[in-house]
């Protein structure tokens, strides 16, 4: 017997499928005045029916050299999710070549308190519907969608296939891999990946009270990988003991989406298209309204060996690279005056200090580590270990299930 | 971390010796056979102690777990079906635990019923790999989740006892 819930339950497939069907339609009728013909060249006339004209302003403006270069660039979006899916409808709207997109999850109501997606795509998947709405604002943009999980062995191995060969033209690897994800298993596979193909990454982030986030510029073997420290943080000046977690996982803002997908976006452009200067390390602070930056080297005893390898590359190339010499002299900031007295303090209490039970790196202001981990203690006492045994693997599945 | 009791239990679960994940060929079964040493020792000392509260098996090749486990809630069993996936960063990163049929039923969850563990689980686990293993994971992941969340469901009538329910 079916009861209101299962009914209710059933409603709502329907209309998913429904909706389904529409847009079929709609993709049938993709020639329709509605959707834009393709455009071969980006032209830089100042047309009301250019799409990119503002874009090409930039370039009489003589801030990007050269923008149309934006099309040969193929970009891997991996989470579409409350920043993942702004990213990539802001590379969309510029134009960018190609855009690969990563995501397992389905569009469900509880995401309406973000941007981009739209109610009526309930239970259709992320990508599928992502992709459905950027190709319908611009036609120029190539799409690849993959609906799955990066961090099984299966598709990992897949992942790892269209990194280095989905780019532009098949078979050379994208030019930029952007983490959009909202768990760390994600984000350290997504490390893994990019450490074995030497692939520069992003990889942005928002906390989950919804007042921090942070983008972070990965180039393997130079800039710190993910795993060479703990995760970063931006301290969000909250008192821990205050902060209500009974009965929820996460809170999100459209907002500080917004913001790190803008900033996140920015630093993409910049890095492609070579203007201004890319963000190693940016954070968001959205209590205090504060912005800390910084730069972090790789760590020679990072866990991942592919990242020690990559280092190791590193450093050979550098010793081959013929050094300019520059002198720097650094000049020592003086405030001659201070007639309100206003100095700096820690921002960290001492209850803080004594949770630390690991060397913390040297950060600056407004970032720390979200936990630290104290120095490997060598040897782990074998009497705490398991036991040598001979039982093969397959004794030992036996075993455990007659238990 | 956890109460004085949860901590001599985790101290009685043997810890595991090699760091491999499951892309290493050789290695990861040398881990699997640990992992599974590491398991039957916990399911053992749990019956030992009358707190037999899961089972667990995988595919052949490791990656993929599946089980049962249980909570006694005032002299009644309810018995939940748990699965997960060993991602390929593990043992760097733990497994998410998932109870697919309390998906929706608790704010506590991820998508697919993920259990969503308490800000001590990540640090800790970070701090001991590799030697913590499935059965920690259990012990201080799972555990802990269960004795908290079913007593809660029970109470405000989310989740019924299976006989109870009628068929």
């Amino acid at each position: 017997m079916a009861t209101a819930e299962e009914l209710k339950l059933r409603i709502r497939e329907l209309e998913n499928e429904l909706i389904k069907c529409k847009q079929h339609r709609s993709q049938e009728d993709l020639q329709t005045p509605v959707f834009r013909p393709k455009i071969e060249k980006m032209s830089a006339e100042v047309l009301d029916s250019n799409p990119y004209s503002r874009l090409m302003a930039l370039k009489r403006m003589g801030i990007v050299e050269d923008y149309e270069k934006i099309r040969s660039f193929a970009v891997a979006v991996v989470g579409v999710g409350g920043v993942g899916s702004v990213t990539a409808e802001m590379l969309t709207r510029c134009g960018i070549g190609k855009l690969l997109l990563f995501d397992y999850d389905k569009v469900e109501l509880a995401n309406m308190n973000r941007l981009f997606f739209q109610p009526h795509q309930a239970g259709l998947s992320k990508v599928e519907a992502a992709e459905h709405t950027l190709r319908s604002i611009n036609p120029d943009v190539i799409f690849e969608t993959h609906n799955y999980n990066i961090t099984t062995v299966d598709n990992f191995t897949h992942f790892m296939d269209r990194i280095s060969n989905g780019g532009l033209q098949e078979g050379k690897s994208v030019d930029l891999v952007l983490s959009c994800v909202d768990n760390f298993e994600a984000r350290m596979a997504i490390n893994t990946a990019c450490n074995e193909l030497g692939q520069t990454w992003l990889e942005s982030g928002v906390s989950e009270n919804a007042v921090s986030g942070h983008i972070q510029l990965i180039i393997p073997g130079e800039t710190a990988c993910f795993a060479c420290a703990p995760p970063l943080v931006v301290a969000a000046n909250i008192d821990e003991k205050t902060l209500k977690r009974d009965g929820v996982c996460a809170a999100s803002l459209p907002t500080t989406m917004g913001v790190i997908a803008g900033i996140l976006v920015q630093n993409v452009l910049k890095y492609l298209l070579r203007f201004g200067t890319v963000s190693f390390y940016l954070g968001y602070n959205a209590m205090q309204d504060f912005f800390p930056t910084m730069t972090m080297k790789a760590n020679p005893q990072c866990d991942d060996r592919h990242c020690r390898r990559q280092q190791e590359e590193y450093k050979k190339k550098e010793a081959e690279r013929p050094k300019p010499e520059v002198v720097e002299e650094e000049e020592e900031v003086v405030h001659e005056e201070n007639e309100w007295g206003i100095e700096l303090v820690s921002e960290i209490t001492a209850a803080e200090l004594q949770d630390a039970s690991g060397p913390k790196p040297d950060l600056p202001e407004g970032i720390t580590v979200a936990y630290t981990i104290p120095n490997k203690d060598g040897e782990v006492n074998s009497e705490e270990t398991v036991e040598e045994t001979d039982q093969s693997l397959e004794e030992l599945m036996a075993q455990m299930k007659k238990l | 971390m956890a109460d004085e009791a949860t901590r001599k239990i985790v101290s009685q679960i043997p810890l595991l010796k090699t760091n491999s994940g499951p892309r290493d060929k050789e290695l990861w079964v040398q881990r699997l056979r640990e992992e599974y040493l590491s398991l039957i020792k916990y399911v053992e000392n749990n019956k030992a102690a009358d707190n037999d509260w899961f089972r667990l098996e995988s595919n052949k090749e490791g990656t993929r777990w599946f089980g049962k486990c249980w909570y006694i809630h005032e002299l009644l069993k309810y018995e939940f079906d748990m699965e997960f996936d060993i991602p390929v960063t593990y043992p760097a990163t733990a497994p998410e635990v998932a109870i697919p049929e309390l998906d929706g039923k608790t704010a506590k969850m991820y998508r697919g019923g993920k259990i969503c563990l308490t800000d001590h689980f990540k640090p800790l686990w970070a701090r001991n790999v590799p030697k913590f293993g499935l059965a920690h994971l259990m012990a201080l992941g799972l555990g802990p989740w269960l004795a908290v969340e079913i007593p809660d469901l029970i109470s405000k009538g989310i989740i019924q006892h299976k006989e109870q329910q009628g068929s």
